[in-house]
């Protein structure tokens, strides 16, 4: 039996699943909603700066001195001047400091802001005037973006009234004045022009994730479950080689898991606004070996596994902490010391690593050489072993 | 030797501890339909499996169309075709379409593959539904498809692994006269494995009787049949409305009684030996205050051989509805070497 017939029956058992999943009509239209529902879950359960708006907020307005000589009535009027600018918050004036914190403990507001009882007195005898922020332990997420916001924002009119006193007080030139006041002008820009989100960051972490669940689902389940039926009896009987079986099923999943992570890609950019800056082959190709990478573990525990069941659960407990450390949702250099090291071990960390630096950052094969070089060993260490344990597994 | 399709020699294949084929060797000569009777767990199935190359053998050896099982496995799979317990179709695919598949990977030109199909299709009467998908199709002609899809190869040799199992009447009676015909006709070897002892002597050239991974016994149906008759056993069928414990045990006890198994709420069937045997258990009865309201000497069936054989009936693996005297094992040895 020569290799052509080989790659022919591969082929043919091939076409026969993808028919069979062609047919499936729950199954395509899951096909298509999996990756639907993990790019709208993730990138809106993550809260991000540009995706923040009308944030309830208390303000309470503590200052001994009200009306017209009130320093804090000017700067409430300038913060609420500033915040109809961007929209961010939305205010709303209590009594108190006991309301402010019993208003974020219901969840009426989700922040305050206190101005101290000698908010205008302390400004006027030449003392700092005290604001305090109020956070919302219990959604840190969104308390450290407030803050940081709110920080901001007081900073900033901090810097304006200080340069318009200089500007009073001693007649230097406004502009003169600001570097008095804030000597560095600090900006920040990307690699790539544009505004990154947190879709930019996620939507390659999840095309790989989606790839790889589908192959690593797909595989024991196409496997285990023709064992079971006894259809796969059928192929074994026949003049079939074993691995044109294994390559027939292999095909099927992986054109499966790419068609996914396809779909996650054109959502990504047509509705979640991506801006793949990389070249959409080479990511194509990422995927690819990011498949050939992990198609080894597939099979090596389909060929240890007896029954579909165990065989679904194995690969559930596998690709769930795989997912997470494997820096889909958060960067690896974040997590603790101990988890980056497994992380190291992961061959979708190393796919996902290069699919982001692609789309994001729009690089090119050589910069992300290494990534690959690393998924190519995994690749050939985990199919080598998986050949040989799918070989003995098929004459059990 | 070239009248030879399978030769097994001391086949033996162990899950863990559990001998599922002890030692089996026979010889299956070309042409003839061959049985495998005995219970589920008898080792019918693991060695069919191990014959088709889907298992290897713990122990010992086997040649299938001429090809050694374990070094020339594609050689034997090309020349044998299998029609297991389950179904080998695909739900989602046509027939047509599982046809083509299996067609292609036994390397069929594609020609004449389209030919074999709508020949085979025509013969099993499914031309007109060749393009519904097989999902839809009742049992009956799932296993039609099922079977015709094993012979696209033109096998030597084709195994049916319990092929009317779970199948109406009318199907089963279908599936078996098309076996006979794919003998008849192409001269396949038909290696049959089955649990109903109807279907084992109605298609059977020679039967095996299986029990506990051993062959107890291997001759033609009629030969099996006068094991009993010549072991001067007469199979009594009587119908006793009011069937006590006692009554089965005071039979039992009887010297000529050599098994009592009651069918169901009104019928004994006993296997006792002698001239007196009927007139001693109908006494037993009568003196039991039994009413009899029938009896009969009847032919013995090959349900009796295999109780007679193996002390248990075929369907109950745990004898008990069965009360056997002297342990089973004698029997077995002593007709076994009356049968050589």
């Amino acid at each position: 039996m020569g290799a052509r017939s080989g790659i022919r029956h591969a082929l043919w058992i091939a076409w026969k699943d993808l028919l069979d999943i062609s047919r499936n009509r729950m199954g395509l239209v899951m096909l298509i909603l999996m990756p639907l529902f993990m790019m709208g879950m993730v990138g809106y359960i993550f809260p991000s700066n540009s995706g923040m708006s009308h944030v309830p907020v208390a303000l309470a307005n503590l200052d001994a001195a009200q009306g017209n000589t009130s320093l804090s009535t000017q700067f409430v009027a300038q913060l609420e001047a500033l915040n109809n600018k961007t929209g961010m918050m939305d205010f709303s004036t209590v009594g108190s400091a006991a309301d402010v914190k019993s208003n974020i403990q219901n969840g009426q507001q989700s922040a305050g802001i206190i101005i101290g009882s000698n908010f205008t007195s302390n400004l006027q005898t030449g003392k700092q005037a005290d604001v305090t922020i109020v956070n919302d332990q219990s959604n840190p997420q969104t308390a450290s973006l407030i803050q940081t916001e709110l920080t901001q924002v007081i900073q900033q009119m901090g810097t304006q009234t200080a340069t318009y006193g200089l500007n009073q007080t001693y007649k230097t030139p406004l502009n003169y004045s600001l570097a008095q006041v804030a000597p560095y002008n600090v900006q920040t820009t990307g690699i790539v022009p544009g505004q990154t989100n947190y879709f930019e960051f996620v939507a390659p972490g999840i095309m790989g994730m989606v790839v790889m669940m589908s192959l690593m689902t797909g595989l024991p389940h196409a496997i285990s479950f023709e064992r079971e039926v006894g259809t796969l009896d059928g192929m074994l009987a026949a003049p079939v080689h074993r691995m044109s079986i294994l390559g027939g099923k292999v095909i099927a999943q992986t054109t499966r898991g790419m068609m996914q992570g396809i779909i996650v890609l054109m959502l990504s950019i047509v509705l979640f606004g991506v801006v793949v800056q990389g070249s959409i082959a080479l990511i194509l190709g990422i995927l690819l070996l990011g498949v050939f990478s992990l198609v080894g573990l597939g099979i090596l525990i389909t060929s240890f596994t007896s029954t579909e069941e165990t065989a679904t659960m194995i690969m559930m407990t596998l690709t769930f902490p795989m997912m997470f450390l494997s820096g889909v949702f958060f960067p690896i250099s974040q997590m603790p010391q101990f988890m980056q090291v497994i992380a190291q071990f992961l061959p979708l960390t190393y796919t996902i690593s290069a699919l982001r630096q692609v789309v994001v950052l729009g690089v090119g094969v050589q910069a992300i050489s290494r990534d690959i070089f690393i998924l190519f060993g995994f690749g050939i260490v985990l199919l080598s072993a998986a050949l040989l344990a799918f070989e003995r597994a098929m004459k059990r | 030797m070239n009248d030879v399709a399978i030769k097994a020699t001391n086949l033996v294949k162990k899950f863990g501890d559990f001998v599922a084929v002890d030692h089996l060797s026979f010889e299956v000569n070309k042409g003839e339909i061959f049985g495998f009777l005995g219970p589920n767990g008898a080792g019918k199935t693991t060695t069919i499996r191990m014959l088709c190359t889907l298992s290897s053998p713990t122990e010992g050896s086997a040649t299938v169309a001429g090809f050694d099982i374990a070094h020339q496995g594609n050689r034997v799979r090309e020349h044998i075709g299998l029609v297991s317990e389950k179904m080998i179709m695909y739900d989602r695919l046509t027939a047509h379409e599982n046809l083509r598949l299996f067609g292609e990977l036994y390397d069929i030109p594609r020609d004449a593959l389209r030919e074999r199909i709508d020949e085979l299709l025509q013969v099993v009467n499914m031309e007109k539904w060749a393009d519904h998908q097989i999902g839809t199709f009742s049992t009956g002609m799932k296993q039609r498809i099922n079977v015709i899809r094993a012979l696209l190869n033109e096998p030597e040799i084709l195994f049916l692994d319990e092929p009317t199992l779970g199948l109406d009447p009318q199907s089963t009676n279908e599936i078996r006269d098309f076996a006979r015909s794919i003998n008849d006709d192409a001269g396949t070897t038909i290696i049959l494995t089955t649990h109903a002892m109807a279907e084992a002597d109605m298609l059977c050239d020679r039967i095996s009787i299986v029990d506990y991974g051993k062959i107890v016994a291997l001759d033609t149906p009629s030969n099996l049949k006068k094991v009993i008759t010549g072991a001067d056993t007469n199979v009594i069928e009587l119908n006793v409305p009011n069937i006590t414990q006692t009554l089965v045990s005071d039979i039992q006890s009887l010297s000529c009684t050599q098994t009592v198994t009651v069918e169901d709420e009104t019928h004994i069937r006993v296997h006792a030996s002698g001239d007196e045997a009927c007139d001693n258990v109908i006494d037993t009865v009568r003196s039991g205050a039994g009413q009899i309201r029938s009896i009969h000497n009847v032919e013995p069936t090959l349900e009796d051989v295999f109780l007679y054989l193996t002390g248990h009936k075929v369907r109950e693996q745990v004898a008990d509805k069965v009360t056997t005297k002297e342990p089973s094992s004698r029997h077995g040895a002593s007709v076994r070497s009356r049968i050589r």
